[in-house]
């Protein structure tokens, strides 16, 4: 049965942490392996020179029209001196980045570079001046502790993404993101570059264990069915009202009409 | 009133005309209504389950059927009670545990529903019935006595005669509540001034900066250009009324651009190299406005949508808020950290009628 | 009350009396008529006629809702502490162990992780409520567009008006009881709310609050409130409504044998009996399903309160979304200190205008009744667009409301519909005050255009859609009458001249009858009256050019 097999899944304490490597498996597409060797060659002045061509032919092709050839950015796009490859690895890899046209925000898009590409982009930006790194892949197994995670995140999350993540309206047409889904580096990652109009979270703010706990929280709420039923999009009592005028007056409405016509 | 009397023609079909007519009430403004006579109600019309002995058969086949369905629902979900335990806390087992509980009692209600009224549509005796209706008045000769009742009433008790009694007897009565309502006083303690109350926070000289919840101080040189931090007074977590002071002392501290600042003479000691610290609590109804958006710099309310400007001073620029967010005058102390210089220099949160 | 009423009773063998003879049933019939001589109440109600239609079954949905949040708000109370005092949370839900949270939050997570049913119960109790007030809402305009409210049954409407406040109450003293972050970010806004009201503010928070916001004393008081001096005032109000529904007996739409002096329906005994009682469990049904399968209110999401935090979307439940869009509705700067107080407008003006608006809902049955100056008794229903003029006010008040609803979710419609914050309260704020004036217009043109039609139809019958060849070679479409039956329905209703303004015994002509002569007017200037049998006559026969199908079948 479907139900014994889930149970015994969620019984085992190191399920979540199968599953979750199991999703990032599937979702993201080799995406662990890919992030760790980053984290290694951003780390290790190892690094390769030809990776790092490589990023300076892609960014000279799809990026310097924005953000100028020196990194030094145009009217069209800012300065990246000093975002170091966890902004670039977020920015691309989310999609982001490059924008397909100038609006409120850039838009989350398909990925329009392979692992590779994305890599080799963070490895150039990277070597122009240095800036946060890809965060290491300790930080992002959802391990930590979710209590701590969850107050934190109604604390200084909450206010722009939700409290379930659900994402919120910003000031002229801008808005935060949904938050399920994304994979736990861009979390991080964003936590710690603060991209667009998000604040940065640095790591006095909150420490790499914090935004672990954080990234736990979200992962738990993501992996967990809401014990009630279907969430209605987590949206609150907005999403309820509606549905209970249009779904739940709607059936007892439908059985009046039932109850007064005349039987045939 | 004399205009009641304009209806000059009243309606000629009887039946449109209400009961009333009879005992002369008012139609109000003239009534125009059609004169196209009642064709009394239309012909009876059979049902299946009344001419065909098959379909009764049928009917009362589903009623009994919905009925028993009804019971399994009732069955099922006090089964599903006991085969879906909740106690390890397991979120996919709680939710089993109340959608099959749900859907059992679902079923057992919903049997009951739909046999009953469809025993009542199909099966039961359909010919319709007539009550007549009366003027909700009384018959003119009950309303006599009753009036003469209380005439007696107030002959005999002389309710109307004795002014003196009647009156001091109302005086009582309106006082008699009072001391009921002074007692309500003491929802609130007796000795605190709310306008007093309102107007400090517990920030003082030299108080530090500290992060939430955590209570850990922050060094000026943790806030970089972009962050944003939420902060409570240091020791704020050891006070007895803790909720109550944080609801008066949260604030947001931001790291801008200095250049990007605009500072008016009388604040120019308030900031230290690009960070302010504002009040979290929105000057319109006191929701924490914690929205801040680092490259427009604007801090938005998610209840009501004020949006204010730090860059100058909290200024509104949108929403039903008027005042600019209180700022916290801060200092960076020997050791780095982040410090008050003093409590708000105007009350914190919603404007209440003794503020001024 | 009414003592004699005429049955037209067709089924002698279902006699209401309890029988005399044989059998246990017949002894304990006997036994408690002799005790309470119940059988004049089986006399007077066991044959009481109500008549059917779909939206007279409105006002049970709100009554069976309430008996849903009885049941199920009883069985809550036998686990829920009303209490402030801070208790470490060491229950089920994962994320939120160790947590400091009130013994509120407490208790309400313990519902609904650790006792079985328990969420299941909750999530009755809260879906009930939401059903509760939509029924009330939707019964009230029900009771508007059809003019039920009309002589003798306007202090019924009002009875009614206080039940939907009531019920508002109800709502959101619950909704703040868990003490979770929504909530209490809900109070604060109430707190916020009531400080800024002149004079009184500020102290009316003080006491309400226990000191200052938030306190520990405010979950118990509305818990008071909430469990006793609402529920019994609901009940209250609902047996004198209920009462009235009695001695007015029900208003029916018309009909063939329908009159103002009569009421046409099933009897309580026993089909009645049977579609409203069995209604009682499809409600209660359609609720437990939404409470098994959708989420509501997931306080386990919210976290206990704390002051510092806040969610995106931010909203209370919908029946107090009017009053929170009206507040979002505010432009900037309206406040203003004078005489050394702050006037807080940005609060004032729109508890006016809810005041004035719910003010307005309250006393339009006398609004009505003195511009038309109509003292007869009214049981016969008025078809929407035979009251135009009372149909666009309606419309209007609808736009109105649902402007300031939509308000509430300003954020919500912002980011779904990819438009920004600051657009859609302005087009909201445009459409709350132009809104209700196009409604007016286009309910009230839409309404004669139907009665036009209606008009049409009795005189000149319906377009069959069945074309026939006429022997000069002319192909038409055959005009059908409808039948008597039907024509009834379109005919049976009346029409107000407007009032013309004359002196009074006095000779003088005062400002309220200036008044009324001009609101009456405004009511019955544009009016379409039904055809008369002469017209009729006219024309059946006056065909132009089409041929009278067969219309009595």
């Amino acid at each position: 049965m479907a139900r014994k097999s889930r149970k015994a899944n969620r019984r085992h304490p190191l399920a979540t942490v199968v599953l979750i490597a199991i999703g990032l498996v599937v979702t993201g597409g080799g995406y662990a392996l890919f992030s760790s060797t980053t984290t290694a060659s951003a780390d290790t002045s190892a690094s390769s020179q030809q990776t790092i061509d490589e990023g300076k032919k892609l960014f000279a092709a799809n990026c310097a029209t924005c953000h100028g050839l020196d990194m030094q950015g145009t009217k069209d796009g800012p300065s990246l001196i000093g975002v170091g490859a966890a902004a670039v690895n977020f920015q691309v890899g989310t999609g982001r980045m490059p924008m397909a046209m100038q609006g409120p925000q850039a838009m989350q898009k398909p990925t329009q570079f392979t692992d590779e590409q994305t890599a080799a982009l963070a490895a150039y930006v990277a070597s122009i001046s240095p800036g946060p790194a890809i965060p290491d892949e300790r930080y992002l197994q959802a391990d930590g502790d979710a209590t701590n995670g969850g107050q934190l995140f109604r604390i200084n999350c909450a206010m722009c993404h939700n409290v379930a993540g659900a994402g919120g309206a910003l000031t002229e047409g801008k808005f935060a993101p949904e938050l399920t889904g994304v994979l736990a580096t861009h979390i991080y990652e964003a936590m710690l570059t603060g991209p667009q109009n998000m604040p940065v979270f640095n790591d006095n703010n909150l420490t790499p264990e914090d935004k672990r706990d954080i990234i736990t929280y979200l992962k738990f709420l993501e992996n967990n069915p809401s014990p009630g039923g279907f969430e209605l999009g987590s949206l609150g009592p907005v999403a309820e009202g509606l549905f209970v005028w249009i779904f739940g007056l709607g059936a007892v409405i439908g059985l009046m009409v039932w109850l007064t016509a005349k039987s045939n | 009133m004399a205009h009641d009397e304009v209806s000059g023609t009243h309606s000629a079909a009887s039946d449109s005309s209400a009961v009333e007519t009879s005992r002369g009430a008012s139609t109000g403004t003239a009534v125009i209504a059609s004169d196209v006579v009642n064709p009394g109600e239309p012909p009876h019309r059979h049902r299946v389950t009344d001419i065909d002995p098959k379909a009764e058969k049928r009917a009362q086949r589903s009623v009994y059927t919905l009925f028993y369905l009804s019971i399994a629902g009732s069955i099922f979900a006090v089964a599903a009670y006991m085969a879906f335990p909740i106690e390890d806390g397991d979120q996919a087992a709680l939710r089993l545990n109340t959608l099959f509980i749900g859907v059992g009692v679902a079923l057992a209600l919903f049997g009951i529903g739909l046999g009953a009224v469809h025993w009542g549509k199909a099966l039961m005796h359909d010919k319709e019935g007539i009550d007549l209706r009366h003027p909700v008045r009384g018959s003119e000769e009950t309303i006599a006595r009753s009036v003469e009742i209380f005439d007696e009433a107030d002959r005999e008790s002389g309710f109307g005669r004795r002014t003196l009694i009647r009156n001091s007897l109302i005086g009582a009565l309106v006082a008699f509540p009072l001391p009921g309502i002074v007692l309500f006083r003491g929802l609130a303690p007796q000795d605190e001034d709310p306008a007093q109350l309102l107007s400090h926070t517990v920030w003082k000289k030299g108080a530090r900066l500290t992060l939430d919840p955590s209570g850990i101080p922050v060094k000026a040189s943790d806030v970089t250009i972009g962050s944003v931090f939420h902060i409570i007074p240091e020791g704020l977590n050891d006070l007895e009324d803790r909720l109550e002071q944080k609801a008066k002392a949260a604030v947001l501290l931001m790291r801008l651009n200095p250049a990007d600042l605009n500072i008016s003479p009388e604040r120019k000691g308030w900031s230290y190299d690009g960070i302010v610290a504002y009040s979290k609590i929105c000057t319109h109804v006191g929701c924490p406005v914690a929205l801040f958006e680092q490259q427009t710099h604007h801090l938005l309310c998610p209840c009501h949508q004020s949006t204010f400007d730090v860059e100058n001073e909290c200024q509104v620029i949108f929403g039903p808020a008027k005042r600019p967010l209180p700022q916290l005058p801060i200092a960076v102390d020997s050791e780095g950290y982040l410090v008050a210089q003093s409590d708000f220099h105007e009350p914190v949160g919603p404007s209440f009628w003794e503020r001024s | 009350m009414t003592s004699t009423i005429d049955h037209r009773t067709e089924a002698p063998a279902e006699a209401p009396a309890p029988r005399k003879s044989g059998g246990f049933t017949a002894a304990a019939a006997n036994y408690i008529e002799d005790r309470t001589s119940i059988s004049g109440v089986v006399k007077e109600f066991g044959r009481k006629i109500f008549p059917d239609h779909w939206s007279f079954m409105l006002g049970e949905v709100a009554l069976y809702s309430f008996v849903v949040i009885i049941l199920s708000g009883t069985f809550l109370t036998f686990f829920f502490q009303a209490s402030m005092a801070e208790v470490v949370y060491n229950g089920s839900f994962v994320p939120l162990k160790g947590m400091q949270m009130s013994s509120a939050m407490d208790s309400a997570l313990h519902i609904s992780f650790d006792v079985r049913g328990g969420l299941l119960v909750r999530q009755i109790h809260h879906w009930a409520a939401l059903l509760f007030i939509a029924a009330i809402g939707l019964h009230m305009l029900r009771i508007f567009f059809t003019g039920a409210f009309r002589k003798p049954r306007e202090l019924n409407w009002v009875i009614g008006f206080v039940l939907f406040v009531l019920a508002l109450g109800e709502g959101f003293t619950g909704y703040s009881l868990p003490d979770d972050l929504l909530s209490g970010n809900g109070l604060r806004i109430i707190d916020g709310l009531i400080k800024g009201l002149p004079f009184v503010g500020t102290w009316i928070s003080f006491l309400l609050f226990g000191g200052e916001f938030p306190g520990t004393a405010i979950v118990g008081r509305l818990y008071t409130l909430h469990i006793l001096l609402l529920p019994a005032m609901v009940v209250a109000f609902i047996a004198l409504h209920l009462v009235f529904v009695v001695v007015h007996k029900h208003t029916q739409f018309s009909g063939g044998g329908r009159t103002e002096k009569n009421v046409i329906g099933y009897p309580v005994l026993p089909v009645y009996a049977a579609k409203a009682g069995g209604f009682f469990f499809l409600v209660f049904g359609v609720i437990a399903l939404m409470a098994s399968f959708f989420t509501i209110n997931p306080i386990w999401n919210y976290g206990p309160y704390d002051p510092s935090p806040v969610s995106a979307g931010t909203q209370p439940d919908w029946y107090i979304g009017f009053a929170d869009g009206a507040l979002r509705l505010i432009p900037p700067g309206w406040e203003f200190v004078w005489l050394d107080h702050t006037w807080s407008f940005n609060i004032i003006v729109p508890v006016l205008v809810l005041v004035i608006f719910l003010g307005l809902v309250a006393s339009y049955p006398f609004v009505e009744g003195w511009v038309t100056g109509d003292k007869r008794e009214h049981h016969i229903l008025d078809r929407p667009r035979n009251a135009p003029t009372r149909t666009g006010i309606g419309a209007a008040g609808v736009t109105f409301y649902a402007g300031l609803w939509a308000a509430a979710s300003s954020d919500i419609i912002a980011t779904h519909f990819q438009l920004s914050l600051e657009s859609v309260t302005h087009t909201i704020q445009a459409w709350v005050i132009l809104g209700p004036f196009i409604a007016y217009f286009i309910a009230k043109r839409v309404c004669i255009g139907l009665q036009k039609k209606d008009r049409e139809i009795v005189l000149h019958g319906f377009e069959s859609g069945r074309i026939v060849r006429l022997p000069g070679g002319e192909y038409i479409e055959v005009h059908e009458q409808v039948d008597e039956y039907e024509r009834w329905k379109l005919v049976n209703y009346e029409v107000h001249e407007p009032i013309t303004l004359r002196p009074n015994a006095q000779g003088k002509i005062t400002g309220a009858a200036r008044l009324r002569a001009r609101m009456s007017r405004w009511f019955f200037e544009d009016r379409i009256a039904p055809a008369t049998s002469k017209e009729l006559e006219h024309g059946h026969g006056d065909a132009h050019g089409e041929i009278e199908g067969g219309g009595h079948h």
